[in-house]
């Protein structure tokens, strides 16, 4: 990157605010001695032209949309296309969440994205026991096709990509919208959106879990394989480092951890599938957190880019650009959030967006100041939603493309960033793959390791959260309209489902289910059969029940 | 004075995944001296019961993020009074609003902890009004 006589010069510089340095602090020493990003990874006082000299432009910066895509993946960064503004939502019933989304896109909001309640999530219906008390509470309640189609009333299904966070289910709930869209008359082929279907963060750190690792896997296969064939719009996984952070990772960690899955994932598809790596990977989406840190955030989101480009191309001869591409959503860090002083939320995740932006996501979604105590309340959603668009259009952060790069430090915080996550790689690849690593536990205690440290370093004021450890209020009285579900909605959805459960044609709803079960154990592919048995009314948990009796149930080790 | 350990169940009940707390404070009273038993997600309330009894524990320690508390800590706390253990001490954590603390006061549950706690107040709060069984 510089001459060797640039470094001599910088070196002699360096040396002389050194000492400077250590003149001054020997009056006035630091307010600590350490400093250190919220993931506890050291920094230095100052970088300079030493900290990148061993950079090569064109091999690890570039500019955007050439390899290593480190500054983005298209040419024209936020110029042509800000980032699609996706909040997440759903409470209740479909039909109360239809509502709410008519209203968000009425906002600017550019695209749409669904939170499920634990019954769906975990592929149980709401009438099973293991529901009782969680219908509707954190997300939208879908039992059967018809709920779906409620969900997505009046939405162009052509037009508009919906988003689904669904994993152990993903293959139900994606029949039921590649049903629906069928019967809107709109072809597979124009349909667009995202499952986020990532089974290996699941073990790793969600935990919504229903089979083992080993067959979750083949299911996510079917569903690349699937998508390949008839679905060439649709994002099949959304390979997911958000809920590996919210675990308690540290920014390393949610690099290494999500990449590595993405890799089991390529890996799997080209063997068990015989699947060339171009044929699915460009369709292949990344999810990631940005948290308070906010260099360590760019420098994860860029690193992750190089990385990505780099095991496409190398790790796995991919030939196509796309595939090259890392292309990712962003969600501000709930864990970041506080319950005291809720309003400093806002600010919080002003900040963590800005991380997200100038890292160059294509999607993002911002907190609201209410999620840590409740479902966000419409004004909530507002405030969030347009932290957003006055980042875009206010801030003139837009107008250039990557304004970091080159800066010595977001450069080594890059590549540090970057060297760690390999580091990861390449002790899971020794272990034998994620798969391996999880039944170790490996991941799994790495991410309570941080997570106990963190929680230690907060106590000890070695970290500092605003409200909770430090400028603390006593007596604070927290003046947040509750949005709350109400527990008929719980009756009225199981009203729906008995409704649904007394029209549908047992006989033929039998058949579909027990072809999708001979499909499982053949190793067929379960998408068909999945969206006959949608358009039979087979509910969530009748399907999931399948690939519990066909494949085995997972229970949660509690590794801690 | 009893020389044994206290026992502690962590168990989170329901469908609800978020289990970064409960870990974090399984470690956190493990290093502090207790004895920690630690189910793991996804336990039914009568799962929760059942393994209070056989492990003859002394504090059982609910968390829930979901919104389902109402329901899940309240039956916790009913099974264990029915099979007669009224000895376990049952507290629990999570995201709890303010108004849904009285009803589980009233439903057995001792103390709620909610986001903010320190470690040390947790353990400070088992040592101050948990004495281990005979």
């Amino acid at each position: 990157m510089f001459t060797e006589e640039l470094l001599d010069k910088s070196s002699l510089m360096r040396k002389k605010w050194e000492d400077e340095v250590k003149k001054v602090i020997a009056k006035n020493a630091d307010q600590k001695e350490r400093w250190s990003t919220v993931s506890d990874l050291e920094i230095k006082r100052i970088y300079g032209p030493e900290d990148i000299k061993d950079m090569d432009f064109a091999r690890d910066i570039a500019y955007p949309g050439q390899f290593p895509y480190l500054r983005g993946n298209q040419a024209t960064g936020y110029r042509g296309k800000y980032w699609t503004f996706r909040m997440f939502s759903g409470m209740g019933t479909a039909v109360e969440t239809n509502k709410r989304w008519h209203y968000l896109l009425t906002t600017g909001q550019t695209g749409l994205s669904t939170a499920f309640d634990f019954p769906t999530l975990m592929g149980y219906n709401t009438d099973s026991p293991k529901a009782k008390g969680e219908c509707g509470k954190c997300g939208v309640a879908i039992d059967t096709i018809d709920d779906f189609r409620d969900l997505i009333k009046g939405i162009p299904l052509d037009k508009i990509t919906t988003s689904m966070t669904i994993n152990p289910p993903a293959t139900a709930l994606w029949a039921m919208y590649c049903a629906s869209a069928e019967q809107q008359g709109i072809p597979l082929s124009k349909i667009g959106g995202t499952i986020q279907n990532d089974m290996l963060k699941e073990f790793i750190a969600q935990k919504t879990l229903m089979c083992p690792p080993e067959p979750s896997v083949k299911l996510i296969s079917d569903t690349i394989e699937f998508g390949t064939q008839y679905v060439p719009k649709w994002n099949t996984i959304s390979i997911s480092g958000y809920h590996i952070r919210e675990a308690g990772a540290t920014a390393v960690q949610e690099l290494a951890f999500t990449l590595r899955d993405g890799m089991e994932y390529v890996e799997d598809a080209i063997r068990r599938k015989g699947l060339h790596v171009d044929q699915f990977a460009p369709r292949l989406s990344f999810f990631f957190n940005a948290h308070i840190d906010f260099f360590e955030e760019i420098a994860k989101l860029r690193a992750a880019r190089r990385i990505w480009a780099k095991a496409m191309r190398e790790r796995y001869n991919s030939q196509d650009p796309r595939s090259w591409w890392m292309r990712f959503h962003t969600q501000t860090a709930g864990c970041s959030l506080t319950a005291q002083q809720p309003y400093n939320n806002v600010v919080r995740t002003a900040v963590e967006a800005l991380a997200a932006v100038l890292g160059g996501t294509q999607s993002l979604h911002t907190n609201s100041l209410d999620e840590v105590l409740c479902l966000p309340s419409d004004h909530a959603v507002q405030i969030a939603l347009r932290t957003q668009q006055l980042i875009a259009e206010e801030t003139g952060v837009c107008n250039t493309i990557d304004p970091l790069a080159g800066s010595y430090f977001v450069e080594a915080l890059t590549n540090e960033m970057e060297e760690k996550a390999w580091e990861y790689i390449h002790k899971i690849d020794d272990m034998g793959g994620m798969v391996a690593a999880i039944d170790k536990g490996f991941p799994q205690m790495e991410i309570s390791d941080a997570a106990y440290k963190f929680q230690q370093q907060i106590d000890a004021q070695e970290k500092i959260m605003i409200g909770v450890n430090k400028y603390i209020e006593e007596d604070e009285t927290v003046d947040i309209p509750f949005l709350e579900i109400d527990d008929s909605v719980e009756a009225e959805q199981l009203e729906r489902l008995a409704a649904v459960k007394r029209k549908r044609d047992g006989r033929k709803l039998a058949e579909c289910l027990k072809d999708l079960g001979n499909a499982c154990k053949k190793g067929d592919n379960v998408m068909p059969y999945c969206i006959e048995a949608v358009k039979n009314y087979a509910t969530v948990q009748e399907i999931c029940d399948v690939y519990r009796e066909v494949y085995g149930e997972y229970r949660d080790p509690g590794i801690y | 004075m009893s020389n044994r350990k206290i026992r502690v169940l962590l168990a989170k009940p329901g469908l609800d995944g978020h289990d970064r707390g409960a870990r974090v404070i399984a470690r956190c009273f493990r290093d502090a001296g207790f004895e920690v038993i630690y189910t793991g997600c996804h336990q039914t309330p009568e799962m929760i019961a059942a393994v209070a009894l056989q492990e003859d524990v002394d504090v059982v320690g609910l968390s829930c993020l979901s919104g389902a508390h109402n329901y899940l800590f309240p039956q916790v706390a009913k099974l264990l009074q029915d099979k007669g253990a009224n000895d376990i001490t049952v507290i629990g954590g999570g995201i709890i609003p303010e108004k849904d603390m009285a009803g589980l006061y009233e439903a057995g549950i001792k103390e709620i902890f909610t986001p903010g706690a320190t470690l040390d107040s947790l353990v400070e709060w088992i040592n101050n009004n948990v004495n281990p069984k005979e």
